[in-house]
């Protein structure tokens, strides 16, 4: 009864550190020079994972990124945090919409196979909430979002969601794809070996 | 704190230099006592009247009048908030050189008047180096319009080092001209945690050698103060519990090149000291949770019960003994907390005694045993937090007599009839 896990993670603007500015020509926001790291949910994603592994629900956690060269970073971050293996889709300097990435996702789904997709329920950049939903479309997944609270039992995944109305509990079965709310969790601190360790691991 | 009260009667609120003149005036030739007040955040009760001083509250001036892109210079009113000045320049991609948990109420004026340190002291100097320029009304009236954005001027004597740190007793600061650096573009936070103060010493030495210009603070706290933070306002530990723990920051301006300095100073604390346990901040948001836990021990044990807030300047090595200390003097007592935090970069302890309720008794056990300790160790006996009413009769256990003698002739040349702050400072 033991899932692999894959969680989908961004590299995206750091927003407790800067305020987000829309550039001169109103195509995007301004990522030149602004801190960049794991976004705000996706954190929130790995953490949930880890803890699904800790109560030995999981067997194995994989992170994975779909963006530019730096989004290493953010891989080495969920490896420094517990997971236990990372797949970078390095898409260089091409900025993708979330049906892109969702495509993109699939395949990856497809290679590893997980029972389990975790990812944040939008990035703090884009905002869109729209990757984690066109993922389990594609793959014909059931899929639960704005997730507060997340329990697994006998191959079903139960979960509580945030929604305007109120709050929400829905079961699924196996495979399926959840995003994570701000609720969730609280994301560890990594500890200052596993950061060194993770900064050596090769890809 | 609730520690000083007075018995004034009446606050004035004036907003330009020229009513400030026509009080001092006023008062200076009736005689009257003033007592300046900013934020009223003071630790030492030197903005509170001891009698029936007239409280003259500069929260009314609170404009920010320029900002000098070219030089980084902000001139700004006396009763501007520091975090509202923060906020401001902040558009401009500046920030204020100092900072300290009373950030949202403290004003600048009143930072200036106190010669305020805080956290980023190691990194940015003290306010007499700041501080560009002053404006100053004196207590008979008369304005010094001191308000340059010069960074050199070497022309006679730099009067305006007497206003900073002067507490309210030559004269009231109406506004400020202040250097301020750009905010940084990486920010970098860890914490260890070690099993001895000699280990938090040592680190405190290696960071200054190995992260040089990037290393913006370096403040420890002791694991009493952790435990009653995380107790107090229900955080978990975010690392193993250790004796001793030291938060490092860097600010810089490349993250690729703070993040491999940073690491391989990791890497070799880890080789070279006794590391209990270590996290480094990914995001501004674990940034700020690691922060707090240092920047609440003050409020944490104020709002435990009743505190007794001693501020030393000792040999760094030597810092934590003064705790050790205390706390053998105060075996007997059933009662008593003892917590000890700091600067350590700076060698700057916050010794804190807490108990149920304020006692005679208490006190007597804690002075002068602890200006005694301080001072035979050449220390001081108040780092940041000035002399107010609290150490007024104390000062001597830092300073000679023949600076005393001088410091009262500065102020009767400044101050003849002697109504500001009075009972305070000299």
């Amino acid at each position: 009864m033991a899932y692999r896990v894959l969680v989908a993670c961004k590299h995206a603007i750091d927003l407790s550190t800067v305020k987000i500015r829309i550039k001169p020509d109103k195509l995007g926001v301004v990522t030149q020079g602004v801190k960049m790291g794991i976004a705000y949910f996706d954190e929130l994603a790995v953490e949930e994972a880890l803890r699904l592994k800790e109560k030995g629900v999981a067997s194995e956690v994989i992170a994975v990124s779909v963006g530019p060269a730096d989004a290493q970073k953010t891989l080495r971050h969920a490896l420094a945090m517990g997971a236990d293996s990372a797949v970078h889709v390095n898409t260089g300097d091409v900025e993708l919409a979330p049906l892109q990435v969702a495509k993109a996702l699939r395949e990856i789904v497809r290679e590893v196979e997980p029972q389990l997709v975790l990812t944040g329920k939008q990035a703090t950049d884009g905002d869109y909430s729209q990757t984690g939903q066109m993922l389990a479309g594609m793959l014909d997944w059931p899929q639960a979002t704005q997730a507060a609270e997340l329990n697994v039992e006998n191959d079903s995944v139960k979960v509580v969601r945030e929604t305007d109305a109120g709050l929400e509990t829905i079961s699924m079965n196996i495979p399926a794809v959840v995003t994570a709310g701000l609720r969730l969790n609280e994301a560890r601190l990594v500890k200052m070996p596993n950061i060194m360790k993770a900064k050596k691991e090769e890809n | 704190m609730g520690r000083y009260q007075g018995d004034s009667t009446c606050v004035l609120f004036p907003t330009t230099v020229d009513q400030v003149q026509q009080l001092l005036k006023y008062c200076n030739d009736k005689r009257i006592a003033v007592c300046p007040q900013g934020g009223n955040t003071g630790l030492v009760g030197g903005s509170v009247p001891v009698y029936d001083e007239i409280i003259i509250s500069m929260e009314k001036m609170n404009s920010i009048r320029k900002f000098d892109e070219a030089s980084g210079v902000v001139i700004s009113d006396a009763g501007v908030v520091l975090q509202d000045l923060d906020q401001y320049l902040s558009d401009y991609g500046y920030t204020v050189p100092i900072d300290l948990g009373a950030k949202g109420s403290c004003q600048i004026g009143g930072n200036v008047a106190t010669n305020a340190g805080g956290l980023r002291l190691l990194r940015y100097g003290s306010l007499h180096g700041t501080v560009l320029g002053l404006e100053v009304v004196l207590p008979d009236g008369r304005v010094i319009n001191g308000l340059k954005t010069l960074r050199k001027d070497n022309t006679g004597y730099d009067l305006k080092q007497l206003f900073i740190g002067s507490e309210g007793s030559l004269g009231i600061i109406t506004g400020v001209s202040l250097l301020c650096p750009p905010v940084p573009k990486s920010i970098k936070v860890a914490l260890f945690g070690l099993s001895s103060f000699k280990d938090a010493v040592l680190i405190q030495q290696k960071a200054k050698l190995q992260l040089q210009e990037i290393l913006s603070a370096c403040e420890f706290f002791d694991n009493s103060s952790m435990k009653l933070v995380c107790e107090h306002f229900n955080v978990k530990e975010p690392i193993e519990d250790s004796s001793i723990y030291v938060l490092i920051e860097t600010r810089g301006s490349n993250d690729d090149h703070d993040t491999s300095k940073l690491n391989s100073f990791l890497e070799n604390m880890y080789e070279e000291c006794d590391i209990i346990d270590g996290t480094v901040a990914e995001s501004g948001s674990q940034m700020k949770a690691i922060w707090f836990l240092r920047e609440s021990i003050a409020s944490a044990i104020s709002e435990s019960g009743a505190t007794y807030k001693y501020d030393f300047s000792l040999p760094t090595p030597e810092m934590y003994s003064i705790v050790d200390a205390v706390r053998k003097e105060l075996s007997n007592y059933p009662d008593p907390n003892v917590y000890g935090y700091g600067h350590i970069g700076d060698g700057n302890i916050h010794l804190n005694i807490m108990a149920k309720e304020y006692s005679e008794d208490l006190q007597n056990k804690l002075e002068p045993f602890v200006y005694e300790y301080t001072s035979n160790f050449n220390g001081s006996i108040s780092a940041e937090h000035g002399i107010g009413q609290m150490k007024a009769d104390h000062i001597h256990y830092s300073k000679s007599e023949i600076e005393l003698e001088i410091m009262k002739n500065i102020k009767q040349i400044f101050d003849r009839n002697g109504i500001m702050n009075p009972y305070k400072v000299i």
